[in-house]
């Protein structure tokens, strides 16, 4: 069906052309279009009916007219996938970016995705030690799990992510991971860190780019998450490899998303986002996981910005309900000169309790981090009452968690860009820390945890 | 016009046809790959369709077949233990047809139509039956008994009754009209089963969570909406009440939420046991799962599957819960399917007849005379996530109109690792008038009153908490400060509950009944004491209560309670003499 090229636009609005009907074409079907200056776009069906069809532009539609040839391609859009891939970098539309040769494909999968049947998933329970020591105590990662960044402008969400790639591995083993990195819309001075950064510590070799900047077009953006993922689960469900996937900035891709549904004149939903947002980002984030009885997995780890550092924004709202929980950036701590300012007491990985213990990290793991994180929470509650009544007024335990909700910050938490602590070295941490405070206080640790790990019974 | 149209158009999973007979709600297959879709509105000549699989590549011109069915689900032994999607094709049967990623365009029967059954009849020649009468008997699981039933629309004189193997298929059963009945039957979904009448519930839906069954408890033919935003813990409060809860049957509905939980739900299920009856879970339970990127038609079909089931339970006589996690995941769908349909969008773009449906489906709860005058009961549990956590919104508030009980999570309380993060200050149920009687009878004479002293210490904490937020506790009087010790007491000790412990994720209802008074036994004792000279630090770290306290850790708590109790209190005594 492909070759015939129509001349029948009616309308163009915003990323969208809309044409006269031709003939039964796909829901879904690629488009390309050549502009009477001979530039090439390509196009997706959004809506096909017996007169009309509505694509939507990857390119944005600058410089579309109406004598625009319109050619439909007669399939939906696929990737052209092979382990070619790996060290390669391409442009958000999946074309080479590097200079490069095109991507010989060993198949094309379509990008869109199925899902996965959750009666074949396996549930994660396989510990990633990230060397970070607030992630590996507090919102331990699991291979095969979507854990989001919320972040917001101006913090170091990008040096956490790099970290973490770099850092990445199951306890006691030295299997690394293949990263696919998917950009959207973040700023050329962005992509040049991580790309030194990933050049630099060679990991280039091991991982796939996907790069849609600022100035690239909106639309784009549309399929870049989609590109990255087929990729991944082609090098993950296919060619055992396990994949960690990061995409920035997941609050680029909303917009664009938001641009769309604008642009077709839908109903919006909150804030103007479309209705089906819950919908599509589901698309993205639920093609995390493994499979029974294959060797690779896809872990995801996706950032967003929340615009005004607003949690409740639709974006990291759906998202936190569709994730596996979440890692969130504080301000605050940033401010305060603490890397990675990582602010336990909202963040959370619901993964954690399948991964942890005796057999996968120690078996104190679980009643320290609650310890730890509770001792934290009630030092920061504490600040707030002292800031009216003065320290004087607190009781004996009071005054160690206060102190303690300091240390946490300043000992704990604080490490450099590139210290990679294991999990032992951060639960002999946690210890040290806690020994500060009477152990009487210490409800939440069990006795036989205290009696083996307390430095005092240690030494 | 025939039974055969074409395609007109295509909008993601909106299809429209022209050219075929069609009336609201017929399901039709769509395109060459025979997709299911249904019809949801008529425009003279065009039928929309809303298709269950996912449409790309489907072309205008293609063919679209009425069935002339409207979407039904298929009722008899074989439905407990299973896995479906939304529209009752069972997963394990999807993972055989098309691998381990749903692709669309597979058929596939609710159950094996082939297995063969025990059928012991229950009528004999010549006896009448009626509509819903119980025919004959399955024992489907260990615990279960599938009661065959004449179908509502149905009765008449039997002619003929087998008794033994056979299949669902088998005609078990032929009255004196000619009328063959077979084991399994079919229901449209969008129909409520019919019943005699509602009862007003009366008796509680157990939970084994102390928040739940001692303050704000639910009644078995109830209905309850538990609101939380992100994180504060909904998925773990369904699957606690969908594992713990002491229905007889559990419909399990995941609708439009993470893949990963319920596939940890599928891999947990078979290995827990029914603190109620010793046997595995699984052999209690019908599971509905549409993930959140499963076709969202799909999604919005997935609640009135799962509610029908539960209502072909309940009218064999049992008491049957179903969870539905999240109906807000539902409501977005209707909000996707009627934007696509370019309907005028009521607030915030939800369309207008949201509230409507919402209360329809929950008025499908409900404790009934069945046909057969037996009876039986539909609790219905929905979790709703609003965005932002905000309840204002209108799935939140639609739900609250229509609910009596209201469970709501707050993410405070998660974030500060209270568990059940159950807000005991914001939740409510309008049970509890109705269920005193029962809790009477059956726990105590003087329940409701602990229940309302318990109640009123976590107000007066609440009150308390503002003037030390501004002046500090040590500033207050002794006796307040006691309360704030007491209601600490009531947090920390019997408000938690860790649904991961083994021992402490169920509690006995008797036991949260002793539990409670023996916080009421400490703070007499610590009043009295104080009255007479003790000093509340050294009261309220008297060691028999840290072992009371953690005793509920450990098996056998419910022998030993009395006597800790009784320590502590004597413990508490003795530190007036110290002074």
């Amino acid at each position: 069906m492909t070759g015939k090229e129509y001349r029948t636009i009616t309308d163009v609005k915003g990323p969208l052309v809309f044409l006269n009907k031709t003939e039964p074409v796909a829901f879904g079907e690629i488009v390309t279009l050549r502009l009477s200056n001979g530039t090439i776009k390509n196009g997706q069906v959004l809506d096909t009916s017996d007169d009309l069809v509505i694509v939507q532009v990857f390119e944005g539609t600058s410089k579309i007219d109406r004598e625009a040839g319109v050619t439909f391609m007669g399939d939906v859009f696929k990737l052209p996938v092979s382990t070619d891939l790996i060290g390669r970098i391409l442009d958000g539309a999946g074309r080479p970016r590097d200079g490069g040769p095109e991507i010989v494909a060993e198949e094309k999968a379509d990008i869109i995705g199925a899902a996965i049947n959750p009666y074949s998933r396996q549930s994660p329970n396989d510990f990633i030690q990230t060397g970070v020591s607030a992630i590996d105590l507090c919102t331990s990662l699991v291979r095969g799990q979507k854990l989001p960044i919320f972040s917001a402008s101006g913090l170091p969400h990008n040096d956490i992510a790099l970290q973490i790639a770099r850092q990445a591995k199951l306890k006691d083993s030295d299997e690394e991971f293949i990263v696919v990195f998917c950009a959207m819309g973040i700023t050329a001075e962005e992509y040049n860190f991580f790309r030194s950064d990933l050049e630099r510590t060679g990991a280039l070799e091991n991982a796939v780019l996907f790069v849609n900047l600022a100035d690239d077009p909106a639309v784009e953006r549309i399929i870049t998450p989609r590109l990255a993922l087929t990729a991944a689960e082609y090098l993950a469900f296919e060619k055992d490899y396990h994949v960690l996937v990061i995409y920035t900035d997941m609050t680029n891709y909303c917009d664009a998303l938001r641009q769309i549904g604008a642009a077709r004149e839908e109903v919006p939903g909150r804030r103007g986002y479309p209705g089906y947002m819950y919908t599509d980002l589901a698309m993205l984030y639920e093609r995390a996981g493994i499979i029974k009885n294959k060797k690779g997995s896809i872990t995801q780890f996706p950032i967003l910005t929340m615009p005004g550092d607003d949690i409740t924004h639709p974006i990291p709202d759906l998202s936190g309900y569709i994730t596996e929980g979440q890692i969130v950036i504080s301000r605050e701590l940033h401010q305060q000169g603490i890397y990675p300012p990582i602010n336990v007491l909202p963040s959370l990985s619901r993964l954690m309790g399948s991964c942890i213990g005796e057999e996968t990290t120690r078996e104190d793991h679980k009643s320290v981090s609650d310890q730890m994180y509770a001792a934290y929470a009630q030092g920061r509650e504490l600040r707030g009452l002292v800031a009216i009544v003065g320290e004087d007024a607190l009781n004996e335990r009071d005054k160690q968690l206060l102190t303690f909700s300091g240390v946490f910050e300043d000992k704990f938490l604080r490490q450099t860009r590139d210290e990679d602590r294991s999990i032992e070295e951060t639960l002999d941490l946690c210890w040290t820390l806690l020994s500060s405070i009477d152990t009487k206080y210490l409800v939440r640790l069990d006795q036989k945890w205290i009696d083996k790990y307390h430095p005092d019974n240690r030494a | 016009m025939s039974n055969e149209g074409v395609i007109y158009r295509i909008s993601g999973p909106v299809v429209t046809a022209t050219g075929m007979k069609a009336a609201m709600y017929d399901v039709v297959r769509v395109g060459e790959e025979g997709l299911m879709g249904e019809v949801i509105e008529l425009h003279g000549d065009k039928a929309v369709i809303q298709v269950y699989e996912d449409t790309s590549g489907i072309r205008p011109g293609e063919p679209v077949l009425n069935t002339q069915e409207t979407l039904s689900v298929s009722l008899g032994p074989g439905l407990l233990t299973q896995i479906y999607d939304g529209i009752q094709r069972p997963l394990p049967t999807l993972e055989e047809e098309m691998g381990v990623f749903i692709t669309r365009g597979v058929d596939a029967d609710a159950f094996d139509l082939e297995k063969i059954w025990t059928f012991e009849p229950q009528v004999a020649v010549g006896d009448e039956v009626v509509a819903g009468q119980v025919i004959g008997h399955v024992q489907e699981t260990e615990t279960i008994v599938h009661k065959i039933m004449v179908p509502p629309t149905v009765g008449g004189v039997v002619k003929s009754i087998e008794s033994g193997d056979f299949n669902v298929t088998q005609t078990v059963c032929v009255l004196e009209d000619g009328t063959e009945l077979q084991m399994m039957q079919k229901w449209p979904v969008r129909t409520p089963r019919p019943f005699q009448q509602k009862y007003a519930p009366e008796t509680p839906l157990i939970t084994g969570m102390r928040i739940l069954d001692f303050l704000f408890p639910l009644a078995k033919g109830g209905a309850a909406g538990i609101p939380g935003p992100f994180g504060s813990g909904k998925t773990v409060t369904q699957q606690s009440l969908a594992k713990y809860s002491d229905a007889q049957l559990v419909v399990y509905i995941g609708c439009g939420e993470r893949g990963n939980e319920m596939t940890e739900v599928l891999d947990e299920f078979p290995h827990l046991i029914d603190p109620n009856t010793g046997k595995p879970l699984m052999e209690r339970t019908v599971m509905i799962a549409n993930t959140s990127n499963m076709p969202v038609a799909a999604r919005e079909a997935s609640v009135y599957t799962g509610i029908t089931i539960a209502e072909y339970f309940r009218d064999m006589g049992y008491d049957v819960a179903l969870m539905a996690d999240s109906t807000s995941r539902w409501a977005e769908a209707m909000r996707e399917i009627s934007s696509r349909l370019e309907e005028m969008p009521g607030e915030e773009g939800y369309p207008a007849y949201l509230s409507s449906r919402i209360a329809e489906f929950y008025e499908r709860a409900g404790r009934v005379e069945t046909l057969n005058g037996d009876d039986g009961s539909v609790t219905v549990i929905g979790a709703v996530s609003p965005p932002g956590g905000d309840i204002s919104e209108p799935v939140s508030q639609g739900t609250l109109r229509i609910v009596k009980v209201f469970w709501g999570l707050d993410a405070g309380l998660a974030r500060q690792r209270h568990f059940p993060a159950i807000n005991w200050l914001n939740s409510y149920s309008l049970y509890p008038q109705s269920l005193d009687q029962w809790f009477r009878d059956n726990i105590s004479q003087d329940f409701p009153e602990v229940r309302t002293q318990i109640s009123g210490l976590l107000q007066i904490e609440s009150e308390l908490q503002e003037i030390v937020q501004l002046v500090g506790s040590d500033a207050l009087p002794t006796d307040q400060q006691l309360t704030l010790e007491v209601a600490r007491m009531i947090r920390e000790f019997f408000l938690q509950q860790n649904g991961f412990h083994d021992v402490d994720a169920y509690c006995d209802i008797h036991l949260q009944y002793q539990m409670a008074k023996a916080i009421l036994s400490f703070q007499d004792a610590a009043k009295s004491a104080m009255a007479s000279g003790a000093v509340l630090n050294d009261v309220v770290n008297v060691p028999a209560r840290s072992d009371l306290m953690r005793g509920r850790f450990e098996k056998g708590y419910i022998d030993n309670i009395a006597d800790m109790v009784k320590k502590m209190t004597d413990e508490i005594a003795d530190t007036v003499e110290e002074n």
